[in-house]
């Protein structure tokens, strides 16, 4: 069991009436790449700058190494913040940029020199050090202001959405090489980010946040197929919500009255038999049959075709149950199952491997 | 058709602008080469009014005085106002608001006010009239400006700078030393002309608070305009036409360089 490198315990920051983190307990290992992922105004940036100590909490503390740091002003903290404005000095050069912090440190100059240089070549823009900071790309301030941050080696390096303001393209290289350079340098890295792919691609781990409260925290893989909530289930990635009834549940099943069909699922939860529930599945693991394709429709439901999407490498189909819902499937091209095609207005069959499904509580 | 009668009328109108707003500087220009005791006729070209300019001691003396005064005063109005402006916008302390708003109010209180309060001021403290006197006064109405003007460049500055100045471990000398200084740069250059204009055509608040032993130029002329302008005025206001026009000329060429 290794020691969390920064802890926030009961952490509770309001601006005037407006609670922006409430009793808010994180802790981060060392060299973990965590993503915390939220909808806007959930307090994400809030929980940053308390970390950086930009903000001071109304109560609780924040250790770094086991030391409380809860009252140290920003300079005297071994944390380094990327912004998404990246907050260049636009009278620096690039070089004096990324100097300033071993400046301000007192480090000699020999030793500045090198490690700028050194760290300049780690984000490849060892050319641009005599340029200022209007005189390059999105992308390569982007890298200025990562440089200028690491170049101090701290302990932790949080990123305040810091892909936001560039291109789709782009977006993706800087994902990658973010991602590398968190390795390659073995620092722990919290991530802020409004984009889930992002979240899933990038993590160690994953934060769901949301009205100032942490939902949910798992690799990207459990946040995605165990989804502890509804707001989780659906913030990541799509989902189709099904209410249900429970009618039985056992040991190792759950049996559950869903669109008027009676399905037994593989799930070890325990609920109370007549307990309103969620059904959750993803779009991607529906199949959707035709009639012709089904002889024992027991445990599938029933629906109408409204629309098709053709996407190239899948087929997204808005199917209304009959008397239900409207859901989303997603359908892939592959060799076995050619014949995708479908009309509007065609019945199908909806079904799904039994414990391809998320059962949560019913939340009102 | 309709186009030639549209420039047509554009170009009047620009003329009539352009005439309205310069031809009372262009007479004065022109009449201060006139050869006539009496400003209103003319009688030929000369630079007699020039000569006796030059060799008028007076006038001289007030010129070099409200120079000084509006080059120390405006000195010093930038030097309290940036730190002002930087406490303003970065400090939380009681009654922050209240001196912001004071600021503002200052900027748009009366001259004759002002006047009178400053000497009411100095009689008490007291502050003798004379170069002191003027001084203070002069940094008193040029802060607000200054303040005024800094704060409002300093809201446009990305918050996120000074934070991250911070975060890279720098104090407050630091942050106030490399960051905001230079950064404020251009907008301390133009409080400074500015405070030196206002304080070098100071008429009102500089009468309440002059005294006799040290005499500016915007007095000296309001006293020689006040027995009739004489062709010796139209020559001061042309020279310092000249030089207001020079630095104009000088200012935007800098700016260009950039
Ligand atoms: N300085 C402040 N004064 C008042 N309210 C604030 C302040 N900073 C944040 N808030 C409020 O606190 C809440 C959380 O803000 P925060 O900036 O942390 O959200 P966020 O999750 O980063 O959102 P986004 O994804 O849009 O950046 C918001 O409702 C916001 O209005
Ligand atoms: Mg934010």
């Amino acid at each position: 069991m290794h020691n969390p490198i920064i802890e926030l315990k009961n952490i509770t920051k309001a601006f005037g009436q407006h609670i922006a983190l409430q009793e808010l307990n994180l802790a981060v290992n060392n060299g973990e790449f965590l993503t915390i992922l939220g909808p806007s105004g959930c307090g994400k940036t809030t929980l940053l700058r308390l970390m950086g100590g930009f903000e001071q909490p109304d109560s609780g503390h924040i250790f770094i190494d086991g030391y409380d740091i809860t009252n140290l002003p920003p300079e005297e903290r071994l944390v380094n913040t990327v912004f998404q404005s990246y907050a260049l000095f636009p009278h620096m050069t690039i070089f004096n940029n990324v100097a300033f912090g071993l400046k301000c440190n007192g480090i000699d100059k020999n030793e500045i020199k090198e490690r700028v240089e050194e760290t300049l070549k780690i984000v490849s823009l060892e050319k641009y050090s005599e340029r200022k900071p209007n005189e390059l790309s999105g992308g390569q301030k982007q890298r200025v202001a990562i440089a200028r941050a690491i170049v101090n080696r701290p302990r932790v390096l949080l990123l305040d959405e810091p892909l936001s303001a560039l291109d789709y393209k782009l977006r993706k290289k800087m994902q990658i090489e973010l991602k590398q350079l968190q390795r390659r340098l073995g620092l722990t890295f919290i991530f802020i980010t409004h984009d889930q792919e992002e979240a899933l691609s990038m993590s160690d781990r994953v934060v769901i946040m949301n009205d100032g409260k942490i939902l949910q925290s798992g690799t990207p893989r459990d946040i995605y197929e165990e989804p502890n909530s509804l707001f989780a289930a659906e913030f990541i990635g799509e989902a189709n919500v099904f209410d249900a009834i429970v009618t039985e549940s056992t040991k190792q099943n759950t049996t559950l009255k869903v669109q008027n069909k009676t399905i037994t699922f593989p799930e070890p939860k325990q609920f109370k038999a007549g307990e309103k529930v969620h059904l959750i599945v993803r779009p991607e693991d529906l199949r959707v049959w035709t009639e012709k394709e089904v002889k024992n429709t027991d445990d599938m439901l029933p629906g109408q075709v409204e629309q098709v999407i053709y996407k190239g490498s899948t087929v997204d189909l808005i199917v209304r149950l009959i008397d239900g819902p409207l859901i989303s499937a997603t359908e892939f091209f592959d060799e076995d199952d050619e014949d995708l095609f479908y009309e509007n207005g065609e019945k199908v069959w909806i079904h799904w491997l039994p414990g391809w499904e998320v059962i949560l509580p019913y939340e009102g | 058709m309709i186009k030639i009668n549209e420039k047509i009328i554009t170009n009047c109108f620009s003329f009539l602008i352009y005439a309205f707003l310069y031809i009372p500087i262009l007479v004065v220009v022109v009449y201060s080469f006139n050869k006539s005791q009496f400003s209103m006729i003319w009688e030929g070209f000369s630079l007699k009014w020039y000569r006796e300019l030059i060799n008028d001691h007076e006038i001289l003396t007030a010129t070099w005085h409200s120079l000084l005064l509006g080059f120390l005063a405006s000195t010093s109005a930038v030097l309290l106002g940036s730190l002002a402006a930087v406490c303003i916008k970065r400090y939380k302390f009681q009654g922050r608001k209240l001196l912001h708003g004071l600021v503002f109010t200052l900027v748009v209180i009366p001259d004759l006010v002002m006047g009178i309060a400053l000497l009411i001021l100095f009689h008490f403290l007291p502050v003798p009239l004379g170069f002191w006197s003027l001084f203070f006064a002069h940094t008193t109405f040029c802060l607000p400006f200054v303040i005024v003007t800094l704060h409002a460049r300093l809201g446009q500055l990305d918050k996120h700078l000074f934070e991250s100045a911070k975060d890279l471990g720098a104090s407050e000398f630091v942050l106030f030393r490399q960051i905001i200084l230079p950064l404020l740069g251009p907008a301390l250059i133009s409080s400074w002309l500015l405070s030196f204009t206002l304080s070098i055509d100071d008429v009102i608040i500089s009468y309440f608070v002059a005294g006799p032993s040290f005499e500016i130029l915007p007095l000296k002329i309001y006293a020689m305009v006040r027995t009739g302008v004489t062709p010796e005025v139209n020559a001061i206001s042309t020279i310092i036409l000249g030089f207001t026009l020079l630095f104009v000329v000088g200012a935007t060429l800098i700016r260009r360089k950039k």
